[in-house]
């Protein structure tokens, strides 16, 4: 589903910063990966390269085999495909919760405005939000927010889902919902990528745990490797830091 | 026995009011020494012959363009109809608004005699000022918006040759005056374009388009800043949001970051646009008798200058509050809506 292949990304303002040194990965259809690492690390530089938000220098990455560096590729057609998840929640102030979500059905999808109320509100029922439907995200809690949002990329009906820390923003007892909706959708076969630091989660839910740190991939494998005998001296210290 | 809190209430109060009466005693001062220095020098304040100026009725006179014979005179209910029997067999008929006739039937007339006459109401040439004001400050706006949407725009493209030439204009047009600006467009371009006209045979463009031209570019680039700073204030987030679910630029743009950097932009756009009302005074060097022009001829003429001055100062101060009350009604229905 997703395949990377030696990427590697600098960025050269303010200063020099090598974010991601030579990275590959390959992320199966269904499965969920959970990237964990300090701050700085280039979690959020790989999870933003998946979907060209930022552009890799090198190497190559297919998203359902679509070469998304390749310079004839459509990006847009390719980004509708991957849903992502900000940890800010970037909902559309200007707009209504259930336009937050109709919006790029109707511009994007080009699906009638009937259809897209539709599966709107199928979602907003799914997210557990559709009673506040009117109303503008100013007015809704942090966790709240963050399920439109969910919504709102679920309605491109895309391939994989992108979650850059999407908890990290909230209040602890707002956590909870949002990890909910995020289970569901694995137990329903979403491709996902996660960068968290829900420990809890990653034990639950991930197929797989990558850990990165200064740009590279450190260490990979199952949680229960992860969380009981870790190979990395590096990993190591991570865990006993957060943990 | 009062607490003393509300002992300080009350002395916040005293010296709250006391604040008050300084205000209006110097306002009342200023006009008052004003008044009183204009007295020293004999000036005569005339007011009364200042509305003259928006409006003045005047009598006009109903002129024969035929030579003939008045055939008939006809009342009708508003107005007279005079028939004049011309020397060539034809008849003419002439209709105003009023009964004052000054000759009978039968009677013969030439070419040009006055048949009769009537009053009416005309616009002074202080409000024709205002009008010309207001018109070309309009018509400025609505292309300076045009512009500086673009230019802006353009200032944050990431193609070169947009950022560029937005760049060159804004600050070219804001590193020069605008009276610089305004002789350029008038004496250089203008002519350039006029004799270009002329020499195939096309009519001619009136100084007020030049007049205008001059003020939408120069509003346009100061617009363009503001777009731009309208824009960059919009988070990031929201473009990253847009784009990551598939929009393209242009959709991006249109439903997600204009919409929002509108209402920010409308209170430094407010500023702008009532520079632009004030600015629009100059236009007066090149032949255009806006407000400030049309004062300076009527000063000339009636010699009442501090009336007049005045007059032509409140009447820019109704077109500017008039435009940032439209303002601020606008970016309130934005925000509600
Ligand atoms: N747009 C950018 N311009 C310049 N440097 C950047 C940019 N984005 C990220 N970096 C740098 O790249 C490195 C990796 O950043 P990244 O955001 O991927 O880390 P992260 O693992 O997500 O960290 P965090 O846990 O703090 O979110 C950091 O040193 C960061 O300063
Ligand atoms: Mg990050």
């Amino acid at each position: 589903m997703i395949n990377v292949k030696n990427i590697s990304k600098t960025f050269m303002v303010p200063h020099r910063v090598d974010a991601l040194v030579d990275v590959s990965e390959n992320i199966a259809r269904g499965e969920v990966v959970v990237v964990i690492g300090p701050s700085g690390s280039g979690k959020s530089t790989f999870l933003r390269c998946l979907n060209r938000l930022e552009t890799a220098d090198k190497g190559k990455i297919l998203i359902d085999g679509v070469d998304i560096l390749h310079p004839k590729t459509d990006i847009n057609k390719v980004r509708a495909e991957v849903g992502m998840v900000f940890q800010s929640f970037n909902l559309f102030p200007h707009k209504t919760v259930k336009n937050n979500v109709n919006l790029a059905q109707n511009v994007v999808r080009k699906r009638s405005s009937k259809e897209a109320e539709e599966i709107t509100m199928a979602l907003l029922d799914k997210v557990g939000i559709a009673d506040k439907k009117n109303v503008y995200p100013d007015q809704l809690s942090g966790g709240q927010q963050q399920r439109v949002a969910i919504a709102r990329a679920l309605a491109m009906n895309p391939k994989a889902m992108l979650f850059d820390e999407p908890t990290s923003a909230l209040d602890p007892e707002m956590i909870g919902e949002v990890l909910e909706v995020m289970k569901t959708l694995a137990k329903e076969g979403m491709t996902m990528a996660v960068v968290t630091h829900e420990m809890g989660f990653a034990r639950e839910v991930a197929d797989r745990v990558i850990f990165m740190d200064a740009g590279k991939i450190v260490e990979e494998g199952t949680p229960e490797h992860f969380f009981t005998n870790p190979s990395h001296d590096r990993t190591k210290l991570f865990l006993k830091q957060i943990l | 026995m009062e607490s003393t809190s509300s002992l300080l209430q009350k002395q916040q109060k005293r010296s709250y009011y006391m604040w008050v009466v300084v205000f209006f005693l110097v306002i009342f001062t200023c006009l008052g020494s004003l008044y009183y220095c204009t007295l020293k020098i004999d000036y005569t304040w005339r007011w009364y012959r200042v509305p003259q100026y928006f409006f003045f009725n005047e009598e006009i006179e109903v002129r024969t363009d035929v030579a003939g014979s008045v055939e008939a005179i006809e009342e009708t209910t508003d107005g007279t109809i005079i028939r004049i029997n011309s020397d060539d067999g034809d008849s003419v008929d002439y209709a105003y608004p009023s009964k004052d006739v000054r000759l009978y039937e039968g009677d013969t007339v030439f070419e040009g005699d006055v048949l009769g006459s009537y009053r009416e109401w005309r616009m002074g040439i202080l409000l024709q000022g205002l009008w010309l004001t207001l018109k070309v400050s309009f018509i400025a706006i609505i292309f300076g918006i045009f512009l500086g949407l673009g230019a802006g725009l353009a200032r944050i493209s990431s193609n070169p040759a947009f950022k560029w030439l937005s760049i060159t204009y804004i600050e070219l047009v804001r590193g020069s005056p605008l009276l610089v600006q305004i002789f350029i467009w008038y004496f250089v371009l203008g002519t350039l374009v006029n004799t270009m006209l002329a020499q195939y045979g096309v009519s001619q463009i009136p100084p007020l388009w030049f007049g205008v031209a001059s003020l939408a570019t120069f509003t346009g680039a100061y617009v363009a800043e503001i777009v731009r700073s309208g824009i960059q204030s919009i988070h990031k987030g929201q473009t990253e949001a847009s784009r990551s679910l598939g929009m393209t630029y242009t959709q991006s743009m249109y439903h997600v970051i204009l919409p929002q950097a509108f209402i920010r932009i409308i209170p430094p756009l407010a500023g702008q646009f009532i520079s632009l009302i004030k600015d629009s005074s100059l236009l007066g060097i090149i032949a255009i008798r806006e407000l400030t022009k049309a004062t300076r001829e009527v000063v000339t003429t009636s010699l009442q200058p501090f009336e007049l001055w005045f007059v032509c100062a409140i009447l820019y101060l109704v077109l500017t509050f008039a435009l940032s009350m439209l303002l601020q009604y606008l970016e309130k229905r934005m925000i509600h809506s």
